[in-house]
């Protein structure tokens, strides 16, 4: 393994470690999520078509508010005991930390959308198996998406005092592209559609999480160093 | 900083600082700071609190941008080229690099990994081993006093390849023993080649492994002897009437 790689994946190791011992962020997203799915059960009521109809932006409505907790917590960890002064000395490219931080923040959302997922089967009364391969797709485009955007400005914003603030503020105009074309996908998806009646989301997806990657990889190293 | 005796020779300088001047908004931290250090030599910075000891530190370390002035650390540019002068570096600040909810094995895994280095279980040990940490290697440092969260700050410098080590009150927290250890360490590493800067108020325990002594006083630096020689009440008088008397001036 290059050094390069292993600096990412010990990223990944130590924050993933650090989480399923602490299981701050874990526990929170969890409980945040039911307290939604009650939310949206209130607002909807029992009806079956109406819930069908509204499902995929409620699902991605659930994943981003998840993810604006998850994102935003991402760096803060870095800010104790100065690590962040470790990671700005680290030599080599600091783009291995972001890739690192982005796969850590990928993981814990997929636990939280397959969570969501179950929950939205149990709550609804819905059985996502018969377009369950499509439907991964279409998160795990959306997801490293979401997650490639929020873990940069996570970074951004860690070292600000308004950051609760600035941090849904400026992430939020920022995954409408995602937020578009997930929404779009996931719809065709549940509808039972084949997958090349959403081609045309999914490559905007696929383009927005390289744009997005791009930019992560190539500015997380002025980022880091504020 | 090199002995009295002979001007180093401009590849043996670890530090060559000139003139570096560091301004917060409408602040003056530091003013015309001017410090060279050879190869094997340490210098213990002191100075009141405000001084701008730690924005030093960190302007040394890369960490911070000088607002003017110019910086090689081993024969690089640090200002233009932060990231090559990186390597030759290590920190002990004033935060300690530890994870709270990794274990002392672990946190020294991260940091060895991240340092390019080689993060063999029998090396991360050894380590523990020389800063007495052996036997809380797989406590999480949450459950750490400040001075065993030092003392693992120390053993990650160990188990890097730093050639010029930037403490800032290192002595902060430990017990006798370690106080010692990291005095026994110092001097060791001196005698390897390696070069220090340690930022202290404790005034025994700077003079003793130091080859120098610079004191700080209203963002420049007021004194700079030799430590041979100087006794510690010569010190202290020193400093009361540079930095006590810059701080009555302001």
């Amino acid at each position: 393994m290059s050094a390069y790689m292993r600096r990412a994946w010990i990223v990944v190791w130590k924050d993933m470690l650090s989480e399923r011992r602490s299981k701050e962020s874990l526990n929170a997203l969890v409980f945040f999520s039911i307290l939604l799915l009650f939310v949206f059960q209130f607002a909807l009521g029992p009806e079956r078509a109406r819930v069908e109809t509204a499902l995929p932006g409620l699902l991605w409505l659930g994943f981003i508010l998840a993810g604006l907790l998850a994102f935003g917590r991402t760096f803060l960890v870095e800010r104790e005991n100065d690590c962040w002064e470790g990671l700005v000395l680290s030599p080599g490219d600091k783009s291995a930390i972001y890739l690192g931080k982005l796969a850590g923040n990928v993981l814990l959302m997929a636990v939280v959308e397959a969570v969501l997922l179950l929950l939205f089967t149990v709550f609804f009364g819905l059985d996502f198996t018969g377009v369950l391969p499509a439907l991964c797709l279409v998160l795990a485009l959306g997801t490293l998406g979401l997650a490639a955007v929020g873990t940069l400005f996570g970074a951004i914003t860690a070292q600000l005092r308004a950051r609760e603030l600035l941090f849904p503020v400026l992430l939020l105009p920022a995954v409408v592209p995602i937020l578009l074309g997930s929404v779009s996908a996931t719809q065709s998806v549940i509808l039972g559609q084949p997958l090349a009646v959403a081609a045309a989301w999914l490559k905007l997806l696929a383009a927005a999480d390289l744009v997005y990657l791009v930019v992560g990889v190539l500015t997380f190293e002025f980022v880091l160093e504020g | 900083m090199r002995g009295a005796t002979a001007p180093p020779n401009a590849s043996d300088l670890m530090i060559q600082a000139v003139h570096l001047r560091k301004i917060y908004g409408p602040t003056s931290v530091l003013d015309d700071v001017s410090l060279e250090l050879g190869t094997g030599h340490g210098v213990t910075l002191l100075g009141a609190n405000g001084t701008g000891k730690t924005t030093l530190l960190r302007i040394l370390a890369t960490l911070v941008r000088p607002t003017g002035g110019s910086l090689c650390i081993a024969g690089v540019d640090a200002v233009k080229a932060p990231d090559a002068a990186r390597g030759a570096i290590d920190m002990v600040g004033h935060g300690s690099w530890v994870y709270e909810d990794l274990t002392a094995l672990e946190n020294l895994r991260f940091w060895t990994v991240m340092g390019g280095h080689d993060a063999a279980p029998a090396r991360l040990r050894t380590a523990l081993e020389s800063v007495e940490l052996d036997t809380m290697a797989h406590r999480r440092a949450r459950t750490f006093s400040a001075g065993m969260k030092r003392r693992l700050a120390l053993a990650r410098v160990l188990l890097g390849r730093a050639r010029l080590l930037l403490l800032d009150e290192p002595f902060t927290g430990l017990d006798r023993a370690g106080r010692k250890w990291l005095g026994e360490y110092l001097m060791s590493f001196k005698a390897r080649g390696g070069a220090f800067v340690l930022a202290t108020h404790s005034f025994d325990a700077g003079i003793g492994v130091a080859d120098r002594v610079a004191i700080l006083a209203g963002g420049r630096i007021a004194l700079e002897r030799p430590a041979a020689g100087l006794g510690l009440e010569d010190l202290r008088r020193l400093y009361d009437d540079l930095a006590m008397g810059a701080e009555a001036g302001s």
